[in-house]
Parts: C-alpha cells; structure tokens; sequence
C-alpha cells in the first residue's frame, strides 16, 4: 500500500512537472512545434524555436492575440521530433490528442515533414510545415500548408544560376538517399539539367546513407567524370563534412548547394571550405529591409546571432496562423470546429507579406514566391546575389 | 587504373578507422571474453575529449601554437579517454564479474553504458555539433593522377603502428603473456600470483587509448563531432573484427581494412544505394564460410 502511495505520490509529482502550463488560467490560443531539437539538424529546431518564443513574447507582453475584440494569450507547445520521421509521426499526434493544439507548426525538413503532414491531414488539424519544399508534404492535403517554396520550383533555379554563373553543361550530384528532401531536389535537378544540356549531362549521380561520414568512394567517382560543378542538395552537417573531402581529392571547381545549407551552424562546421560558394535559399540576412530588417535586429539582439532562413520562415508561419485565428472572429471552444475555421482562413489567404517575401497560396496549399541566391563571402556571410521569381 | 588506386587510398584511409576500433573490442574479448559494446561510444568520447584538450591548449590563456597543441592533444587524449574506459570497467563491469554474473549480462550493461555515454554527451553538451580546431596544415600531395594528404599519411601510419605495438605488448611482453593467461583460465591464474585485476585494468587501458588516439584521428579527418558518432561506426568496426576473428589482435587489423575494401569498392563499382547491403552480404558469405573468422579458432564458449 505505502509503495502504491509513493508510486502515486511520484506520478502526481511528474505531471504536475510535465504539465506547468496546464495550470494557467482561461483560454488559451494553443500551438504545437513538432520541431528537430536534437539529432542531425538540432540547430533547425533552436531557430523555429526562438523565432516562435519571439513572437509569442511579443505578443503575451501585448496582453494576447485580439481575436474578436477578446485578447487571449498564445500558448506554444514544442516537441523534440529527433529529425526522425517516426518520432515525427510520433509527436505529431501527441500534440494532436494530448495537448489538442489548434494548429501545428512544423516539422522543418521534408524527411519528417511528409510523414507528420499525413497525420495532421488524418485527423484534420491544419498544420503549416514552414521549410519543407518537397511537393509530397502538401500534395492531396487540404489541411496542410507550407511557408517555403518547392523543390520544382528551386531545382531550376539553381539550374538556371550555376549554368550563368559557373558557364556549366555538366553536373554532378551527391545527395542523402534516406531523405525526402534531398532525394527529391536531386531528382528535380537532375529532370532539369538533363532537359536543357541533354541526356548524360549530369555525369555523376551519387547517394549515400544518413549516417554516412566519409565520402571518398562516390567522391572520387565523381571526380573522375569531371563535371563543371557539383550539387550538393544536402543538409548542411553534410555539406561541411562532404566539401572539405572533395578538396581533399584533388577537385577544384565549385560547389552549389540548397536551402537546407542556409544553417547559422554551416559555417561554424565547415570553416574556409565553404567560402565562396553558392546556394539557394528563402532568403538572405545582409542587406534586409524593412519588416526583415526589423525581426533580424530584434532576433540578434535577443539570442546573439543573425537568425536563418528557418526562423525567418517559422515567424512567416507564426503570423500567418495567427492571422487566420483572428480572421475566425472568436476563439470557438469547440476545437475541431476551430481547427476548421484556421484551415478556411489559411486556404483563402490573398495576399501575405511575409519577412520571407510575399506570399499567396495555390490550390495545393503551396505559396508562390520569389528564391534568392546567396553567396558565402570571404567573411563567412551570407550575402545576397540575386533573387529568382516565379515566371 | 588510377580511379581504382584512388579507391584504395580511400579505403586504406577509411579502414585505418576500422582497425583502431577494431582492435579495442577484440583486445578486451581476448582477455576476458567480453564484447565490450561500450567501445565504439568510448571512440566517441576520444574525439570529444581530443575537441575539449585542443580548444584549452588553443585558448588565450595558454596559447600554445597549433604544433605543441598537436603534439600535447595525442598523449592527453589517450591517456583521458582510458581513465573513462578504466572506470567503466571498474564501476560497470567488476562488481557484476564479482558477483559472478553470468557474461551476458556484463554484455548487456556493456550496451547501457555506450548508451549512457551518448545520451550523457547529448544532456551536458547539448546537441549543437562540435568541430575540432585545425592542428595539422592540410597539404594535397598528388601522385599521377592519385591526391592524398598529409593527415590520411598520418592515420593510415598511426593505425599501422598501433598494431604493431599491440602485437608486440602482447605476444612478446611479460604483460602480455600474463593477458593471454587470463584468456586462458581465469581461476588458475590468482593461484600463480598474477594480479588478475592489474591485468584487466592494463587491458581496458591499452583498449581505450587506442580508441581516443582514433577518435582524435577521426575528428581531424571527419570534423563534425556528434553524440551518435561512435554508434554506426562502432558497430561496423565490431563486425570487422569479427570478420577478422575476434580475440586475434591481426584478425582486427586485417578485419578493419577488409571491411573498408569492400566497403568503398562496392560504393565505387556499384551504385552507392546498394553500399551497406553488398557490403554486409560479402561479410556475411565470408562468416558463412568462416563462422570463427578469418584467424579465429573454434571456441566452445562465445557469447
């Protein structure tokens, strides 16, 4: 009896730990982050999450979000998704029944964004994915959205900016074959470069494993077909592991990358390696203005570094949700007919100015917007080359 | 031609790893017949202890230059990394062997311990990852056609080295008879008054310093440091020395390099996808062919 009452005593004490802001009074406008805060990406979660605490800051210090002239305080709820699909999965539904979020935002990369989509679909809980670009995440879910843009869309964008600015006809290709996100830029890539310079024009394809370190056999391979340039579809972990090998081996031309390499970390990992190279991405710090300029000063002041391309994005998601809570007109108690009216608002969006660019979503819950180019300069800064819209 | 010299090259590089890892399991199962399956996370530590020691000697207040940092780093390190090995064993793995504990059980606290050390690097150290400060000016030296550097010269020679000073310590020193006795019958050694103790605890040392020389190797090659680092690699290097016939010091030598061929061969012959799956394939056909490995002998009791 004494052991039950102490196994009881112990429980009602991990609750009452796990759970601190059950205790908070009123309603609540409640937001779940299923977001990488360790594993291969864990700086992708810090930054969702300290754009998101931003936000809500400002926000709670305001008194709470204004939805139909009541103010209710924002309450956001993150879990660590381990950059694992299945945990991703995992938390996601957590989130969903435990907490009975309103919205979701998240996961980041498309690895456990497409898999957590499905179940936000499943159970109809409108879920913004603020970095994922791989098509799979939104395709046939009308409860998903995203606040990046789509591998179609950026593979010709590197396409078209490594043939201008490297005066490439051939390519190589190394990408992550367990990743939705990097296999399906790959693809992309590859459908694109092969259309415009014809078939063997990418003149190596090479993969490898999530855990994979060294990268000496498919970089040799790659080599030896000497292509013009290399593309690097890769999370950035792997791009500073992968670059600094190549060099290794003997190559010397350059290196392009995409939006996943756009980390406050590349550069920490990689060193010198990375300077002078060239990705994609969703936006570029130096030389920001306005509303941008004003979140990369507030972000910088608060935590110390220039915020990424994530956190840019995570606060476009942020507003974007808020927006539609408030266009709701009053907070419903009941959450499943809430969750309906966010998904209606995000669906009819018509035009958003994000920090990330504007913004309006296609039929498939897809914005379209503008890429930018960003070179890496001799000081390690992500300066701004040139920006990229949508025909 | 020279695309296959290039590859092998690699896999020398590559297998060097392998083999310093290799040979830490297979020194311990040697001597007390336990898979010791904490040791690809004590490699880990190696590397995070070779990070800490660099960054402190680096640092303004000691300031040292890159080449007494190097030079200060390789002892330091190896000689940290077996004071973590030596206490797992120590606080781990005896009480359990005093108690009589039957082998699995050491084995299965074994595998808590890697993970307690994963999981202790992820809570303390958080999950941002580390990158080694650069102690070695990396030269490219290109031979026909065939680039290598200066720091692969390095590891391949380190890892040819060790072995020959493990294969030397064990078959042609006191120490080391006294180690093979263990092995052989671990009751009647007390009764010829050979510290049986000392002999472990000489064992886990040699083991661990190894893997800490190779972890510090491994951050210098590969420099981006996390908690998992050690888990697949570990893993591999375990498998290697099986290949190799655990227990047998050339069996982990020779493993370590095996796996590593075929490796970065199927890699470079076939497509990349297929890597691991041909890779573990051709192990497991030399397994199949060789249950005890390649210098093992049959043993009655293994794991």
């Amino acid at each position: 009896m004494l052991k039950k009452n102490a196994c009881v005593f112990v429980l009602s004490c991990l609750s009452a730990l796990c759970a601190p802001t059950a205790l908070a009074a009123g309603p609540t406008i409640k937001v779940g982050f299923p977001i990488p805060m360790t594993g291969e990406i864990p700086k992708v979660g810090e930054s969702s999450k300290f754009a998101a605490e931003l936000y809500r800051e400002e926000i709670n210090a305001a008194g709470g979000l204004e939805v139909g002239g009541k103010k209710y305080p924002l309450e956001f709820i993150f879990e660590d998704n381990e950059s694992k699909p299945e945990t991703a999965v995992n938390v996601t539904l957590k989130l969903i029944e435990r907490d009975n979020v309103l919205a979701i935002i998240g996961p980041q990369s498309s690895r456990q964004a497409v898999p957590a989509a499905a179940v936000a679909n499943d159970n109809e809980v409108p879920m913004i994915t603020p970095w994922s670009t791989n098509p799979e995440a939104t395709k046939d879910k009308p409860w998903v959205f995203r606040a990046a843009f789509l591998d179609p869309f950026q593979a010709p964008v590197v396409a078209d900016f490594a043939a201008k600015q490297f005066k490439a006809k051939t390519a190589a290709v190394l990408f992550e074959i367990s990743n939705d996100y990097s296999k399906g830029l790959a693809d992309n890539f590859k459908g694109v470069w092969e259309n415009r310079n014809g078939k063997g024009s990418v003149v190596a394809f090479e993969s490898h494993g999530p855990k994979d370190q060294d990268f000496s056999a498919q970089l040799t391979k790659m080599i030896a077909a000497k292509p013009d340039f290399i593309f690097l579809p890769e999370n950035y972990s792997f791009a500073a592991l992968i670059i600094p090998q190549a060099r290794d081996l003997g190559y010397k031309a350059s290196f392009m990358g995409s939006d996943a390499w756009g980390s406050a970390e590349l550069m920490k990992l990689c060193g010198n390696a990375c300077k002078g190279q060239f990705f994609s991405t969703h936006y570029a710090a130096a030389g920001a203005q306005g509303k941008t300029k004003e979140f990369i000063d507030k972000y910088n002041k608060k935590y110390g570094y220039v915020p990424d391309d994530v956190a840019a994005l995570t606060w476009d998601a942020v507003t974007l949700i808020a927006g539609a809570v408030q266009k709701a007109g009053a907070l419903d108690g009941n959450t499943r007919a809430m969750r309906k009216k966010i998904r209606d608002n995000l669906a009819t969006v018509q035009e958003f100015k994000g920090i990330t660019g504007d913004m309006r979503f296609d039929a498939q819950g897809d914005p379209i917007k503008c890429a930018v180019i960003v070179a890496i300069d001799d000081k390690g800064d992500f300066t701004f080359k040139e920006s990229v819209c949508p025909k | 031609m020279e695309l296959f010299l290039q590859q092998c090259v690699n896999a020398l590089q590559w297998g060097s790893f392998y083999a310093l890892i290799a040979l830490g399991y297979t020194l311990v199962y040697g001597v007390l017949r336990l898979i010791n399956f904490a040791h690809g996370d004590i490699f880990m530590v190696g590397a995070y202890i070779a990070f800490f020691v660099s960054t402190a000697l680096l640092a303004p207040g000691l300031g040292l230059s890159r080449e007494w940092t190097l030079a200060l780093t390789i002892p330091l390190t190896m000689i940290l990394t077996s004071l973590v090995g030596v206490t797992l064993e120590r606080i781990a793995y005896r009480p359990l062997m005093r108690k009589g504990a039957h082998r699995l059980y050491v084995v299965v606290t074994a595998l808590m311990c890697g993970l307690v050390l994963e999981n202790g690097n992820l809570a303390l150290l958080g999950a941002s990852r580390k990158t080694l400060p650069q102690l070695l000016e990396k030269n490219v030296y290109d031979f026909g056609g065939i680039a290598v550097t200066n720091l692969k010269l390095w590891v391949i020679f380190a890892a040819a080295l060790v072995f020959l000073v493990l294969h030397f310590v064990v078959t042609k020193t006191r120490i080391g008879m006294a180690m093979r006795a263990v092995s052989w019958d671990k009751f009647a050694l007390p009764l010829m008054g050979i510290p049986l103790d000392s002999v472990i605890v000489f064992t886990f040392t040699l083991g661990s310093g190894v893997a800490g020389l190779g972890g510090m190797l491994f951050a210098m090659s590969y420099p981006v440091l996390e908690p998992y680092m050690g888990a697949m690699t570990g893993w591999k290097a375990f498998i290697a020395a099986v290949v190799g016939g655990i227990g047998d010091i050339r069996g982990a030598f020779v493993g370590g390099f095996l796996l590593a061929f075929v490796e970065i061969m199927v890699a470079a012959f076939l497509p990349s996808t297929f890597r691991d799956l041909f890779a573990f394939s051709i192990l497991l056909l030399i397994l199949w062919r060789r249950p005890t490995g390649i210098f093992g002998k049959p043993q009655t009791t293994k794991i």
